[in-house]
């Protein structure tokens, strides 16, 4: 069935190239990508000076439990995430419930919540002198933990609960806005010739939205790879939790540097199978957006469950851990309170905000790059370029010092050598660092949806515009990027949000007395009293909110827009 | 165009931590959160007018000294325990320091011997037991908690944690690897739950009844005294100084170190004599409840009133040495596994 939207690729590559300016949009891709794939590479070239070979003790000991451990981690995140973000974005586009308006922008709201704070608030919730458990003795008067079984917070599922419900946003965002641009008409087609609802959901419905939900869905698992905060905190012991033994403990960053490449690797087969399995799927929307979506209309108890099916991910998501940090900044908002935080505040916002305009412009640069030269060595530039992905942040943050320092000593030298005086640290230790590496980690979430927006856009456009003398770049200002704008600003706002809750990567590259939300809040979960922070924890996640809400809206405009 | 835009951009984040090596400061790598510096370097630059700056994290702060090399801005390392300061040696980072007020308060097992790292107080590891469910004196050493009567009754942090592989690591220099391995399968044996949380959860899993024993720094029982919501369960444990009569009790540093690099030299060396006076040495003792490395300073307080530990001998060395045998016998007996 999914022939019905898909079409032969009608040669999307030699009638675009005009072989002098096209030749500029390759150069600058290789170029961007060749300085975004430095951190990655130096990761990969520490890889090659181990302090010891770490291999034949990991693989004695802790290597199996470490892979079992984080394949069934994988594997759970991936499914709660695909349940979630499928099921709500399918209710909220395709039918009618009260609150649906509502919950379009509230389904994203848990993405506002970092990992380590939902953890976090989960076990101060659910341990042993937690509200839950408290009121459970005083109602059947048990006296202590001996007396009754309650499920542990801190464990594999514990694990793989928390990290889902903060990053299916992810798959809904990306799945619904795949429905939204879906004709309504391929539907009722489906209809028509005898398909229940559900079963065109399966054949037509989600085969055409693959390409987006497999973005979302390998973020997603990606995340959970290079989580560290949240394993570590309910001690599950993955692959990371392996990394960062044999660097911090063994101190051998070499041994750690082949933990992470291995990871890596791992991950480019995952991205590069998706992509093989449906290598002859192209597709161009023939894009009739003014024809409404007729959204089922349904008997009351079935409205009832999309309004379950909607609410719990949010309430447990969002509103649980918002309403907790919101009590315990109440309770200690004498210790929380600082008159650092505007200055904090600022720091995040401006480093996130130069971060997501930063990536766009890359992604855009990259994505477009590849339309107009679509060879196989522009796939993996691309594929390259978004790599920074598939590292934990720490790691990554050691691959930027290492050609950051490397370029300014050298700098530096040249300077004293030849002019006698010196130019010390240029970029490293400087915001310039943050950014870059911020740039380097998210910019497969722009790159990742301009490029899977752009796919969609069929080459007819880009005919008609340069039969009629305009250059390529023009034609992207001119018919791409106003046909995009709605990926683009929730690119940008997901990079965005994405920034606010990094942690590892600012902490180890920041200035002196620099802090962020993020770390600020770190330094008091670090030394296991959170609830003196609060108040910040909670500043991030309503900073989260606003971006959300202006994504959400910019996706819902994409119908009404056109 | 957007090469300008670029290049402006490029200008402004460089220029925004305009910082660092200015006169009158002093820059510090630390592997202490920031907040807990705070009183210290407060009162360090109201004596000396000097301002200190922080960057803070718990990974990365050695490679990215190393990478900065020459240039890098940092003047001194703090650390929370003695095996990173021993990587800072070993990596060459650090640069000895050769000062009359520093070997007069700070004890020589407690310094390198070329002056590469001062301690700056010590922490004591622990034994906790439940005042209910545990009579004095029923544990009071380290080996006893591979007994058999502890069986599922025992709950500890990660086995990986510094403050635990510091700890294995001293039972390595004493006992030798193997027997080491024994016992500690031993512990692990007597788990009640798979190693998890941070020393003061284990202290609070005592009170709620699910184990009986625990290991912990010891300030972080004092700290959850000095807070309301924890008191409760730091009340119901009591406190064991393992091995007091025999080799003494356990104990790890938190150190200063001068970098290679130390554009401030002059400063640094100020901050670490001031670190290392009585004024601050009391700081850290009041606030934070540990041991002053300064054995001219009488602790005030709860530090007090634990009376003078008797601490093993054992060099901090050997103890930063033994650290790689240490973490693979973790690994080897499993100690973190279900």
């Amino acid at each position: 069935m999914s022939e019905a939207a898909t079409s032969v690729n009608p040669g999307l590559t030699q009638p675009l190239l005009a072989k002098r300016t096209s030749r500029r949009w390759l150069f600058s891709a290789i170029l961007t990508t060749a300085i975004v794939a430095l951190p990655v590479l130096s990761v990969i070239f520490l890889a090659f000076f181990p302090d010891e070979n770490i291999w034949p003790h990991l693989l004695e000991t802790t290597l199996p439990r470490y892979l079992v451990t984080t394949l069934k981690l994988m594997i759970g995140v991936g499914a709660i995430t695909l349940v979630i973000g499928l099921s709500t974005a399918w209710a909220v586009t395709m039918c009618e419930f009260p609150g649906r308006k509502f919950f379009e922008w509230a389904m994203l709201l848990p993405f506002a919540v970092p990992a380590y704070v939902i953890a976090y608030v989960y076990t101060s919730l659910l341990d042993y002198a937690g509200p839950v458990q408290v009121a459970l003795r005083d109602l059947f008067g048990w006296a202590n933990a001996a007396d009754y079984w309650f499920p542990e917070i801190r464990s594999l599922e514990g694990a793989t609960l928390m990290i889902g419900l903060v990053l299916y946003p992810y798959v809904y965002l990306l799945a619904r806005a795949a429905f939204l641009e879906q004709s309504p008409s391929l539907f009722a087609v489906s209809r028509s010739l005898g398909h229940s609802a559900l079963s065109t959901f399966f054949k037509v419905v989600l085969p055409i939205a693959r390409p987006a939900v497999a973005v979302g869905l390998s973020l997603v698992l990606m995340e959970t790879l290079n989580d560290f905060g949240t394993v570590d905190f309910f001690a599950v012991q993955t692959l990371t939790a392996g990394l960062f033994d044999t660097w911090m403990n063994l101190g051998n960053l070499g041994g750690a540097a082949q933990i992470a490449t291995t990871m890596l690797v791992f991950v480019v087969i995952l991205v590069t199978l998706e992509r093989y399995s449906r290598r002859r799927q192209q597709q161009f929307a023939a894009r009739d957006n003014r024809d409404p979506i007729r959204r089922f209309t349904m008997s009351f108890p079935r409205q009832l469950i999309c309004v379950a099916v909607c609410a719990v991910p949010v309430i447990l998501g969002f509103v649980i851990p918002g309403v907790t940090l919101g009590v315990y900044a109440w309770e200690y908002f004498d210790e929380s309170w600082n008159p650092d935080f505007v200055h904090n505040t600022f720091n995040s916002l401006f480093l996130s905000g130069t971060a997501a305009l930063t990536t766009l412009l890359i992604g855009v640069t990259l994505a477009y790059s590849r339309r107009l030269h679509n060879t196989r060595g522009m796939q993996v530039l691309m594929r390259l370029s978004s790599l920074g992905y598939a590292m934990p942040g720490a790691v990554l943050a050691v691959g930027v010092i290492v050609p950051l320092a490397g370029f300014d000593n050298w700098l530096d030298s040249l300077m004293r050598d030849y002019f006698g005086f010196s130019t010390g640290l240029l970029l490293s230790g400087s915001a310039f660092a943050i950014v870059f590496a911020y740039t380097v980690r998210f910019l497969a979430v722009s790159a990742g949806s301009v490029e899977s927006a752009l796919q969609k856009i069929t080459p007819s456009m880009d005919m008609a515009s340069r039969s009629l003398g305009n250059s390529p770049g023009k034609t992207l200002v001119k018919v791409h990027l106003p046909m995009l704008r709605g990926t683009l600003i929730t690119a940008a706002l997901v990079v965005f949000v994405d920034c606010m809750k990094e942690l590892p990567a600012t902490l180890i590259l920041r200035p002196f007395n620099f802090e962020t939300l993020a770390t600020y809040v770190y330094q008091f979960a670090s030394d296991e009293r959170l609830y003196h922070s609060a108040l910040p924890a909670l500043i991030i996640v309503l900073a989260g909110i606003v971006p959300i809400i202006l994504m959400s809206r910019s996706i819902s405009n994409t119908r009404s827009m056109a | 165009m957007r090469m300008k835009l670029a290049a402006t951009a490029a200008i402004a984040l460089t220029a925004l931590p305009l910082a660092a090596a200015a006169d009158g400061e002093v820059n510090i790598y630390s592997y202490r959160q920031a907040y807990l510096l705070e009183p210290l370097l407060n009162a360090f630059e109201k004596e000396t007018g000097i301002k200190s700056n922080v960057v803070f994290a718990k990974q990365g702060l050695a490679e990215r000294l190393e990478r900065e090399g020459r240039n890098s801005p940092a003047d001194v390392v703090m650390t929370v325990d003695i095996s990173r300061l021993n990587e800072l040696v070993e990596r060459d980072l650090v640069q000895g320091v050769d000062n009359d007020v520093l070997e007069k308060n700070i004890p020589e097992n407690l310094r390198h011997p070329d002056g590469k790292w001062f301690g700056l107080t010590t922490r004591a590891r622990l034994i906790y037991t439940s005042k209910e469910r545990v009579e004095e004196g029923e544990i009071t050493t380290y080996e006893q908690l591979a007994d058999d009567k502890w069986e599922n009754r025992i709950c500890t942090r990660s086995g990986k944690h510094p403050y635990n592989i510091a700890l294995i690591s001293s039972m390595i220099a004493h006992h030798g690897e193997a027997e080491t391995e024994t016992w500690l399968a031993g512990v692990k044996n007597n788990l009640a739950r798979k190693p998890q949380g941070g020393d003061r959860d284990q202290i609070k899993a005592i009170s709620e009844g699910v184990c009986d024993v625990s290991i912990g720094n010891s300030y972080y029982y004092g700290n959850m005294l000095q807070d309301e919501s924890q008191r409760p369960a730091a009340e119901a444990v009591r406190l064991v100084f393992p091995n007091a009569d025999g080799r003494g009790t356990h104990i790890n540093i938190s150190g200063i170190s001068l970098t290679k690099s130390a554009p401030n030299k002059d400063n640094a060396i100020k901050l670490m004599e001031f670190l290392s006076s009585p004024e601050a040495q009391g700081i850290y003792a009041t606030a934070n409840t540990e041991y002053p490395a300064n054995s001219n300073v009488t602790p005030t307080g709860l530090v007090a009133e634990w009376g003078k530990i008797h601490p093993d001998s054992l060099s901090l060395q050997v103890i930063a040495e033994n650290r790689n045998a240490a973490v693979k016998l973790v690994d080897r007996v499993d100690y973190d596994g279900e």
